[in-house]
């Protein structure tokens, strides 16, 4: 779990080089990328690859009696191989395609929470966790009378483990919680918080969209029974997610919508329904959008993620070092292991302020209380200025961030 | 002091276009505007005078004499400040019917209009639409 801390070996000018968007002056001055843990950007073999499809190879898909369709479900079905190799899943089938993060957590909230939350029962989320990790849920525990409980954290942003043994009990039916924060950076310990949510035989969500593009994720030896994570985080298009599950955990769960794609026959009687995980997937999918994704895991796994994990805590650590000695920085999320986002705010200057100004200097970050708003309570803060950082950055935009801060502040001390 | 409500806006714009349309120069220039903008009392920064942004809060009051209607404004974020003076300048002091008639064509023609796309549905236009609602009020009241 720990993140490897070698130097890396990539050549960041030539990973540029494949992102178009880039390469561009916004209000004349270069584009410092730096919003990356809200969508990072895509290389240009995504973007071929949709234009390609749209060109060549557009057909619905799975029943279609011609080479389009033919071509189209295989492309469309190669990624959900490429998504299973990614995540070690056991199999292709336990690959559920999503909108998103959101929509993933959303079917297993709404039809496993349904069918298997009763009166009584307890799930148990994080302090930490993202609007979309939350909602859902209390939705379910008010519609199923079951009581959402919340793992505690330190001033640092980490879950306080100790408290574990007294919120994981046999009440717990659900723990869910993210693997990285989108707000502070934390990584999480994922394999000891299922081991303890298993042992009472409470089953496990993992939120995964900080996680999916920084960390290696290997879901059969986390032992997740679910994983959910979204595309447009890992260099991938918008719109799209997905849902890992565990076989005999989906098979028991029942349909999330009804449609096309998720029935196996269908009369005015009684509908029966598709294996997995066509089950999860009524209607047409996005199908442009899987097959463009294939580019986005291809070009992470030739990079390595090792390395691309490696760069980016180079990056964090340069980044973190020469903030802090920016007087009237205070930095919000200093837990030891951290995916690459620096979240701060600075004494006397509201963070929508800095953000505007960051902006005007070509600075792109994200401020707000980034969809965290019960994280923000527990800082008693309204929001943060938040810079992630992705494979495509470097130690010049870095330098040219901590000048345009700099340069911020002192307009606002005159 | 008969300056009409265009008449305001257009010396806003003749003032913004020295600035060429450099987002540095513009964001100083809204943040001096702002604090120029007089003192608001403690007890008008209320629940009940609260446009709430998605980011910043501002506050706004409006109260009618001799039949025109005066507004008072703060901001906490010093930006937002600044854009709610420049409204606070062009409406102070006219009749609630002027106000809810103005139509409010300097923002596009001083480059602010990503203001109101940046802080989502709640910024400029917030601002705007809530200023208009009290003119609606003291024009209903006035009837």
């Amino acid at each position: 779990m720990a993140q490897t801390l070698e130097k890396h070996t990539l050549d960041i000018q030539k990973i540029r080089a494949q992102f178009p968007v880039l390469h561009q002056e916004v209000n004349g001055k270069p584009l410092i990328y730096f919003d990356n843990a809200a969508t990072n950007q895509k290389p240009k073999r995504v973007i071929d690859a949709l234009v390609k499809y749209y060109e060549h190879d557009n057909a619905n898909i799975h029943r279609g009696a011609h080479a389009l369709a033919a071509r189209a479900t295989e492309a469309f079905e190669n990624t959900r191989v490429s998504v299973q190799k990614f995540i070690n899943a056991n199999e292709p089938e336990e690959i559920i395609f999503t909108k998103g993060t959101s929509e993933s957590i959303n079917l297993v909230a709404s039809s496993w929470g349904r069918k298997f939350l009763n009166p009584g029962d307890e799930v148990l989320i994080s302090t930490l966790e993202h609007h979309s990790n939350i909602v859902p849920w209390q939705m379910i525990c008010e519609e199923r009378g079951a009581e959402l409980k919340v793992m505690p954290i330190n001033e640092a942003g980490e879950i306080i483990i100790e408290a574990l043994d007294e919120l994981i009990t046999e009440k717990t039916k659900m723990v869910a919680f993210n693997h990285a924060s989108n707000s502070l950076g934390t990584i999480n310990p994922v394999k000891y918080i299922i081991d303890k949510a298993h042992a009472v035989g409470a089953k496990v969500l993992v939120d995964g969209a900080q996680a999916s593009s920084h960390l290696t994720v290997d879901v059969q030896a986390l032992n997740a029974d679910f994983y959910a994570f979204s595309a447009h985080k890992m260099y991938g298009p918008t719109g799209l997610g997905v849902l890992y599950g565990k076989r005999d955990i989906l098979e028991k769960t029942p349909p999330y919508q009804g449609g096309g794609e998720m029935i196996k026959e269908v009369s005015f009687d009684k509908t029966t329904y598709n294996d997995i995980p066509y089950k999860f997937e009524a209607g047409t999918p996005d199908i442009a959008n899987v097959i463009a994704f294939n580019e986005a895991i291809l070009f992470i796994n030739e990079l390595g993620k090792e390395n691309i994990a490696a760069y980016e805590n180079e990056l964090l650590a340069y980044a973190t070092d020469k903030i802090a000695q920016i007087e009237g920085v205070r930095l919000i999320g200093t837990a030891k292991e951290k995916v690459s986002v620096l979240s701060f705010e600075v004494e006397g200057i509201h963070h929508f302020d800095l953000g505007m100004w960051l902006d005007a200097k070509g600075v792109a970050v994200r401020t707000g209380h980034h969809c965290t708003q019960p994280l923000m309570d527990h800082y008693c803060i309204e929001g943060t200025v938040r810079a992630s950082f992705s494979v495509y950055n470097t130690v010049e935009e870095i330098d040219a961030f901590i000048e345009a801060l700099k340069s911020t502040i002192s307009k606002f001390k005159k | 002091m008969s300056e009409t409500i265009n008449d305001i806006q257009n010396e806003i714009i003749e003032e913004f276009s020295m600035l060429d349309s450099d987002m540095e120069m513009t964001i100083e220039y809204v943040m001096e505007l702002g604090q120029q903008l007089p003192e608001m009392a403690e007890a008008l920064k209320n629940e009940d005078n609260i446009v709430k942004g998605c980011q910043s809060k501002v506050w706004l009051n409006a109260e009618t004499k001799d039949g025109k209607m005066y507004l008072e404004a703060d901001s906490n974020t010093a930006i937002t400040k600044g854009l709610v003076s420049i409204l606070v300048r062009i409406l102070n002091g006219h009749t609630p019917q002027e106000i809810l008639n103005a139509d409010l064509y300097f923002v596009d023609k001083i480059g602010l209009n990503r203001f109101i796309g940046t802080q989502r549905s709640n910024g400029l236009g917030a601002m705007m639409k809530q200023i208009k609602i009290y003119g609606l009020a003291y024009s209903a009241k006035a009837e």
